[in-house]
Parts: structure tokens; C-alpha cells; sequence
């Protein structure tokens, strides 16, 4: 396991290493700059700007710079979006407060997910599948904005209301809500599909015969016996996406003004504040990795037949 | 089997609750209703709240660029000149933190200016301001060292081009473009020193600074706020990190920040040791970051906005039909750039038709449908000519360059046509490709989609639409990498001269890349002058060539517009943009 953890780690500061070179060489690809303006600064202003941030180095050695910087765990400067003020701060403070509300995002998404799931399966071709489908079809093809703007238009009132437009921490639970229910619509609609799929393919294996034939309680079945293997694929696609919703969900943030880090994926590349592109792009590379490397172990915890090492199944 | 079935759905429910009350386990304790509150309880605290836009860029004084960053810092800072309410709202200038007590013209024509500053005038933290304070900031503007985009702003001070933009020393030095491997000269530039930045304070209380000639509209800069005091100890310091913690972002202006939660808000609370504490309307102001204007709407309606200027597009002729949105002007202009320089449209005819089939009304009423004017010339209107705030305004005095009426339509077409059979295109036959290119954004793309149904209707001229990421398309503008690209100029200060310096040959924003001779003349001899007529006359023959040859075709003038609580009263506003907040009352 140790070897096997080492190797892993190896593996991960490699693969941050080529998603920061290649980021960097990609952001530097696109055209433009972070001082563009409708009204053009002066040349001067340009060169001024450029030596302050460093951008005045050829790019194989402002990349050599940056990589050894992070080394010291500088992430450079915000350019643009919030300038002068360090990348790490912003995702220090930004963070948490996308992460609290991702987490219960997805927490009610599998805890409702996965029992409807079942649910469907259970109930095959009846008119509760139907239903099931119906609601989790809407709920993975209407857009995050949609759901967001509804739920915000529709439920949303003043600070004192039951659940309040404005997102304020110093609000307690009822800040909470609406942002979380938006962002927990999307995965648990899918979620509850995998589960029903996954859920029905258990249903129909031998052992699922032989446990009933053996006079197992109904329930007994499904729970310990189908559900087991039914959750193989509900982890493998919670792995990845933990680290996406736990990072923010751009829109969702955006209509409940919540002060979360989604905001900067999208933004830190159209303002092309380079330093704060990197970052967000390591540290959410940084955080996938993580999350693959956990869901490999819960593989081991849920199936004992899984073997972590090369040539397992 | 049914009862099971139930108990599912019992237990979804109650997990559903669970995860609701689940939420945010520290939360703090409810705060307290106000219930206990006596009915005849002093009025409870006035929170101003309010929503520009989103997290500023900065609220550095001299490095920030955005409206919305000027209006949070003018209510932090305050310069030698501030903006006061007239009465009806609107803004005019008067004394801030100093008087202008002499203003000499020197026999080389440069203007020396004294400042007397205000007694008792004093920081947040209780110390007192000085001219030393004002000098150190102006210096900090000047100097390329603080990269601050606006330095240009006190351009009209003496020495601030050989500080900012360096002397030439005739030496030359050889630059390798790194991706093309091409070697270019590139003539050394030495910068001269901030501290000869003709600004100066014989004491603490008197300010001096030297123009190169006079300026009309230098109380506006002034007012600016990149002119405005910052702290010399603190920055150096904190360097350039004071602006983010409350115990170092110290300002001399009504307000102080209490409290800024990034991405969410910045809480001002009065600065006890203003001079004007005790009229100030609100108890606090807080302006609200935000940047979906759904929410901004939602919010104002719930009553948790006071102030919006953002509504959703589809709610604005319903609210200007019911006086809900206010509309105010704004001193800016949206207009079609061509590339003077690439063919066709070096044609001066084929730009004048392509500008005279602008069906203008239709774009003011059917897609901004938010009051804007139809532009017929370049400066808008609003923006001072030789009399100031008392005469006629540069756009009265200049006059239509072509009728915006809606009878003249047709006859304007006709007109182009007849260009553009001139220019060798009868019915569009022959004309090369077009690419109208405009950066992606609904507004702009519904002006492109007019835009290019007008042009093939009237002239038959088939225009592709192109829209760019913000940050290619103003690359590609500014380097001339265009056809026709959608442009817009809002006013820096209200004077003619920011929207016609722009267009001398070479200037860095002439991305039409106009190029005049005659021109550049009037503009240089209306900088030259000190008699206002006269400056004014050079402006308005300037414009006339402008226009006369069409180099841009303009769309509309810009409105402001806003949304206010009933209850709230004092705000006033400058057609700059600033909405001052500071005197607002509620009840």
C-alpha cells in the first residue's frame, strides 16, 4: 500500500508539473493581454506594467520563475480581477466558502440520488420509473442559470425572508438553501440514472438469484447485496466531479452572489490574469487527482475483489 | 410491499429536511428580531445599500479605471476639488480639500496654480491632510514605476511627459521579438524623475502646480480621483497591498471602510473626523458585489437593494413604461470604427454611405429602448463649449452633420446609394467581402444583426458578423486588424477635447487610424490657446473635418440608467457616471 501510495504521489506531482507548463503555454497562445482597455494605456504604461509583473521575460523564464515560485508556495499576484492581491489568499478565502456549499450540495444529491435510483430499479416499467425518469430528465438537461434564476425569481426575497436573494454567511442556513439545491440538482438527476443502471445490471446477476434462493429478506438483497456492486459506478463519476462542484459552480454563484471561487475559472481567463488562471488551474488539477486517488481506495472498501496494484482488475 | 414503497418516499423527505437543516452546522445564533424594539424607538440605522457592479478591480486611487471603482473611492477620498448636489441632483464642482487661491500665468505661458488647503481637513485616523500628501500622490501618478493607467490624467502638468513617457536620447538599442526572431531598433528612453513633476508645497497648507499652458477643465481633474491624496507612509509600508485591510486603506473622504468580504460586499461607514461629518445622510453604505443583473433586479424588488443600476433586458420597457427606471445622461458615445486606412474604406465615399444608411431611430427604440439619443455628430451632448455649465452645450453650438430624423431616412439612403455607384459599386455589385467585428455580448451582436440587415437592404452589401473574447477583439482593433469593429468612448472629463484628441494621427486609441493633417492642427492649436472661443472654434473645426470625411460612423449617445428606492432622497449624479451617495436620506 505505501509503495503503492508513493507511486501515486510520484505520478500526481508529475502530472501538475505537465498541467502547469501546459496551461501556461496555452494562456500565453491566446491573443490579447491583461492591460487591453477600450481606452489603450501608453506605451510607457504597457512597459511599466509588463516589468512590474514579469511579463517582460521571455516565457521560458517566466515559467521557470513560476514553477520555482510555487515551490516557495507563491502563486504570484492577481494581474486584473483583483490586483495586486495574492492568488493564494483569494483561494485561501474563496475556497471554503464554495466548498461548504458543494459539499452539501452533493451530499444531498447522493443521499436522494441513490435511493431514487434504486427506487426506479426496484420498480422497473411501473409508473414511479416513469415519473423518476421524467423528473431526472429535466432536472440533467435544464442549464444551472435556468434553475438558479427560477428558484431565485420564484423563492427569493429580503434578508429577513425565508430564503434571502443575496447570499450572506452572517445569514446562517437560509443563505445556504437555494445555492445548494441549485447546485445539487444536476448530480443527483445523474446520479440517480447510474444508480438505476447499475442497480438493474446487479439486479440480474447470478448472485442476486442465489441470495434470494437462499431465502434472503428483500431487503437484505438490495441493500447488501445489489447495492454493494450498484455503487461502483455512482464513485467513479463522484470522484472528479467532488473536486468540480467543491471549486464552485460559476452561474450558481453568480445569481446568489456568492462569494465562492467558481467565478475565477471562467474569469481569470477572459481577463487573461495569468497568475490566477494558473492557480485555479493547478489547484483544481491538484484537488482531481486527490479525488481519483480516493475513489480508487473506496473501490478497495466497496469491493474487496479490486486490487490496487498494476495488473489488478 | 406498499407500505415499504412509502417508507422510501417517507425517508427521501425526511433526508431532504435532514440535509436543509444540516446547512451551515455553525451558524450563528438567530439574530435577535427586532421586536423589542419600542415603537417609539429612536429610527433605526440607515444602511445605504447599493450595487455598482461586481469585486473591483482596485479601490487604489490612482490605479483604478472603472466607474464603479471611482464612485466607492470618491466616497472614501476626497481630492482638492469634489462634486456637490446643485439642488436637483445633479453635480456640480465646489472647494474639497482645498481653495484656489491664485492662478498666475507665467510669461512662457505656462499657468502656475496655488492651492490654500482647507483647515482641519483630516485622515480616517485623525491625522491632519498637507499639501505634502497631494504632492506625494501626484508624484506617485506621474511616476511609470506605479503603472497607473490614468496617469495621462494630469498630463497638462509641467514635466509629467518627460516623467511618464521619458526623453528620447537619441540612442538606439536592438530588440529581438521573441516569437518572430525579428530584430527591430528601439530608441532608448530615459525617464526623468518624479520629484520634477512641477507640483510642489512651500508648506503644509499651500499646494502649487505648474501646467504647460492652461487647462478649462482642470478643476474637473481635480475632482478626479486619480488625483486624489493617498497616504505616503502607509503605502510605502504596506506597498501595494494597503488597499485591502480596513487598518490601512485610510482616506480623507466622508466615508471610511468598515469592512470589505470580497466578492460579497464593502461596508463604508461615516469618517468621524470629516470635516462635513455631521450632515452626511447615510449611517453606512454598502455596496453590494454582485454581477448577475437578475439578482440585482431580484434584490431591489425584495427591498434588500436600495440602489441598482443593472436590470434584466427583458424588464426594462416595462419599468421605463412605469417610471420604475430612471434614464440620465451620460457622456459617451457608441459608434461604427472603420479602418480608414484598408480598402474599401479608405474611400471617404464609401463610408459616408455605409454611415448615412444607419437606420439610428431603430436601433435607439427597438434595441437599447433605453433612451439613448440617435447620434447625428461625434461629441455628445452635455459635453461644456466655450461658456461652461451656463451656455449652450459643444453639441448645440456644433450643430447635425446629417439629419437623424426619421422622414430623412429614405432620402439618406438615396444619397448613399449614389456614393456608393460613385465609388464604383452600383447596387453593391463588385464590393470585396465584409467582416463587421464586435466583441460577444448580446447588445453588441442585436446592433451587428440591424447593422448588417440595413447595409443589405440599402446598399446590397453583404457583412459577415464576426464576435471575439474581449480581450482578442481589442487586440485586433487596436492593431488595425479589421474592416468595421463596433467602438465606444465615455467621457474621461467633460470637455471636447477627450473625444477629439483621440483621432491625431498616431495617437494611441486612433484605432480608425485617421489621419488629417489639417486635423491634427486645429487640435494642437486648440490646446495652444487660453481664450476659451477659440479653443472651442479649432474643436468644432476639428469635428467638422471628422465627420465631414466620415471617419466613424456614431450610433447613439449613452444614457445612464437607475434604479431607487421610493423612500430615498440626495442622490446626485455627474454625467460622468459617478452617482454620490453620501447625502441620501430615507423617510
Amino acid at each position: 500500500m505505501a509503495k503503492y501510495t508513493l507511486k501515486r504521489l510520484i505520478m500526481a506531482i508529475l502530472t501538475l508539473l505537465l498541467v502547469a507548463c501546459l496551461t501556461f503555454l496555452l494562456m500565453n497562445s491566446i491573443p490579447g493581454s491583461p492591460w487591453v482597455s477600450e481606452k489603450a494605456p501608453s506605451q510607457a504604461t504597457l512597459d511599466a506594467l509588463n516589468a512590474k509583473y514579469g511579463l517582460d521575460k521571455p516565457l521560458i523564464v517566466q515559467l521557470g520563475k513560476y514553477l520555482e515560485n510555487i515551490l516557495k508556495g507563491d502563486l504570484g499576484v492577481s494581474l486584473k480581477m483583483q490586483q495586486n492581491r495574492p492568488v493564494l489568499d483569494i483561494i485561501k478565502e474563496m475556497f471554503p466558502v464554495s466548498a461548504k456549499i458543494g459539499v452539501f450540495a452533493l451530499l444531498w444529491a447522493i443521499l436522494v440520488g441513490v435511493p431514487l435510483g434504486c427506487l426506479a430499479a426496484y420498480n422497473r416499467g411501473k409508473w414511479l420509473d416513469s415519473l423518476l425518469r421524467i423528473i431526472c430528465t429535466i432536472g440533467v438537461s435544464m442549464p444551472s442559470f435556468v434553475v438558479a434564476s427560477l428558484l431565485l425569481t420564484g423563492l427569493g426575497g429580503n434578508d429577513q425572508s425565508m430564503f434571502p436573494t443575496i447570499f450572506k454567511a452572517s445569514l446562517g442556513v437560509k443563505s445556504y438553501v437555494l445555492p445548494c439545491f441549485a447546485l445539487g440538482v444536476y448530480p443527483m438527476c445523474y446520479i440517480s440514472r447510474q444508480a438505476r443502471s447499475a442497480m438493474l445490471d446487479s439486479l440480474g446477476q447470478d448472485y442476486i438469484k442465489t441470495a434470494r434462493a437462499k431465502g434472503l429478506k428483500n431487503t437484505a438483497v438490495i441493500f447488501k447485496h445489489a447495492l454493494r456492486n450498484a455503487l461502483i459506478p455512482v464513485i467513479t463519476y463522484l470522484g472528479p466531479q467532488i473536486a468540480f462542484v467543491l471549486c464552485g459552480g460559476f452561474v450558481v454563484e453568480s445569481v446568489f452572489s456568492v462569494p465562492g471561487l467558481g467565478r475565477y475559472f471562467v474569469q481569470s481567463i477572459l481577463n487573461r490574469d495569468y497568475p490566477l488562471i494558473m492557480g485555479t488551474t493547478i489547484f483544481l488539477a491538484a484537488f482531481i487527482i486527490l479525488m481519483n486517488f480516493v475513489v480508487d481506495i473506496l473501490y478497495k472498501v466497496v469491493d474487496p475483489r479490486i486490487t490496487l496494484e498494476e495488473g489488478g482488475n | 410491499m406498499n407500505t415499504k414503497k412509502l417508507l422510501a418516499l417517507l425517508l427521501t423527505v425526511v433526508m431532504l429536511v435532514g440535509i436543509m437543516a444540516a446547512c451551515a452546522p455553525k451558524a450563528p445564533a438567530e439574530p435577535t428580531p427586532e421586536t423589542d424594539a419600542t415603537p417609539e424607538a429612536v429610527s433605526e440605522a440607515f444602511d445605504m445599500a447599493v450595487c455598482l457592479a461586481s469585486e473591483p478591480k482596485t479601490i487604489d486611487p490612482a490605479l483604478n479605471t472603472a466607474v464603479d471603482g471611482a464612485i466607492m473611492i470618491q466616497h472614501f477620498f476626497e481630492g482638492l476639488k469634489k462634486w456637490v448636489d446643485d439642488g436637483n441632483g445633479n453635480a456640480t464642482l465646489a472647494d474639497g480639500q482645498a481653495t484656489i487661491e491664485d492662478k498666475t500665468v507665467n510669461d512662457d505661458g505656462t499657468v502656475t496654480y496655488t492651492f490654500k488647503m482647507r483647515e482641519g481637513a483630516l485622515w480616517s485616523d485623525g491625522t491632519p491632510v498637507t499639501a505634502n500628501d497631494f504632492v506625494y500622490s501626484w508624484k506617485r501618478l506621474a511616476d511609470p514605476a506605479t503603472a497607473a493607467e490614468y496617469n495621462y490624467m494630469i498630463d497638462m502638468v509641467l514635466g509629467f511627459d518627460e516623467v511618464a513617457y521619458g526623453v528620447p536620447t537619441g540612442e538606439f538599442e536592438t530588440v529581438v521579438d521573441e516569437e518572430t526572431g525579428e530584430e527591430t531598433q528601439k530608441e532608448i528612453v530615459e525617464y526623468a524623475d518624479p520629484s520634477t513633476l512641477a507640483v510642489s508645497a512651500p508648506d503644509d497648507s499651500t499646494f502649487v502646480v505648474t501646467l504647460k499652458n492652461d487647462c478649462p477643465y482642470f478643476d474637473e481633474i481635480c475632482a478626479f480621483p486619480a488625483t486624489y491624496p493617498v497616504r505616503k507612509d502607509i503605502i510605502e509600508a504596506a506597498a501595494d497591498q494597503w488597499t485591502f485591510d480596513t487598518a490601512t486603506y485610510i482616506g480623507n473622504g466622508p466615508y471610511k471602510m468598515g469592512e470589505w468580504v470580497h466578492n460579497s460586499y464593502i461596508k463604508a461607514v461615516p469618517n468621524e473626523n470629516y470635516y462635513d461629518v455631521e450632515k452626511l445622510g447615510p449611517d453606512s453604505i454598502t455596496f453590494q458585489l454582485m454581477d448577475d443583473a437578475n439578482a440585482m433586479y431580484t434584490s431591489f424588488k425584495s427591498g434588500t437593494l436600495n440602489f441598482i443600476e443593472e436590470v434584466p433586458t427583458d424588464e426594462v420597457a416595462t419599468l421605463l413604461a412605469n417610471g420604475e427606471l430612471n434614464v440620465v445622461p451620460y457622456l459617451g458615445t457608441y459608434f461604427v470604427c472603420f479602418n480608414n486606412k484598408v480598402a474599401p474604406f479608405d474611400d471617404a465615399r464609401v463610408r459616408e454611405a455605409f454611415s448615412l444608411v444607419i437606420d439610428r431611430n431603430y436601433i435607439v427604440e427597438k434595441i437599447k429602448q433605453t433612451g439613448e439619443l440617435p447620434a447625428s455628430a461625434y461629441v455628445p451632448y452635455g459635453v461644456y463649449d466655450a461658456e461652461g455649465p451656463s451656455g449652450d452645450d459643444f453639441r448645440t453650438v456644433g450643430g447635425e452633420y446629417y439629419s437623424v430624423s426619421e422622414e430623412d431616412y429614405q432620402a439618406n439612403c438615396e444619397r448613399a446609394r449614389e456614393l456608393l455607384a460613385e465609388a464604383g459599386y452600383p447596387n453593391g455589385e463588385g464590393f470585396p467581402a465584409i467582416e463587421y467585428l464586435y466583441n460577444t455580448n448580446d447588445d453588441h451582436k442585436a446592433i451587428g444583426e440591424a447593422l448588417q440587415q440595413m447595409w443589405k437592404t440599402e446598399l446590397g452589401v453583404d457583412v459577415v458578423l464576426t464576435n471575439q473574447d474581449w480581450a482578442v477583439f481589442i487586440e485586433n482593433r487596436q492593431n488595425g486588424n479589421y474592416q468595421i469593429a463596433r467602438h465606444a468612448w465615455i467621457a474621461d472629463y467633460n470637455d471636447p477635447c477627450t473625444f477629439i484628441d483621440m483621432w491625431v494621427t498616431g495617437a494611441g486609441n486612433n484605432d480608425a487610424d485617421y489621419s488629417n493633417a489639417e486635423y491634427d492642427a486645429y487640435v494642437a492649436a486648440a490646446k495652444a490657446t487660453v481664450d476659451p472661443a477659440e479653443r472651442m472654434k479649432n474643436f468644432h473645426a476639428a469635428e467638422d473635418l471628422l465627420m465631414g470625411e466620415n471617419a466613424i460612423a456614431p450610433i447613439y449617445f449613452y444614457t445612464q440608467r437607475y434604479m431607487l428606492s421610493e423612500d430615498i432622497q440626495g442622490l446626485y449624479y455627474t454625467p460622468l457616471g459617478y452617482f454620490l451617495f453620501s447625502y441620501c436620506t430615507k423617510g
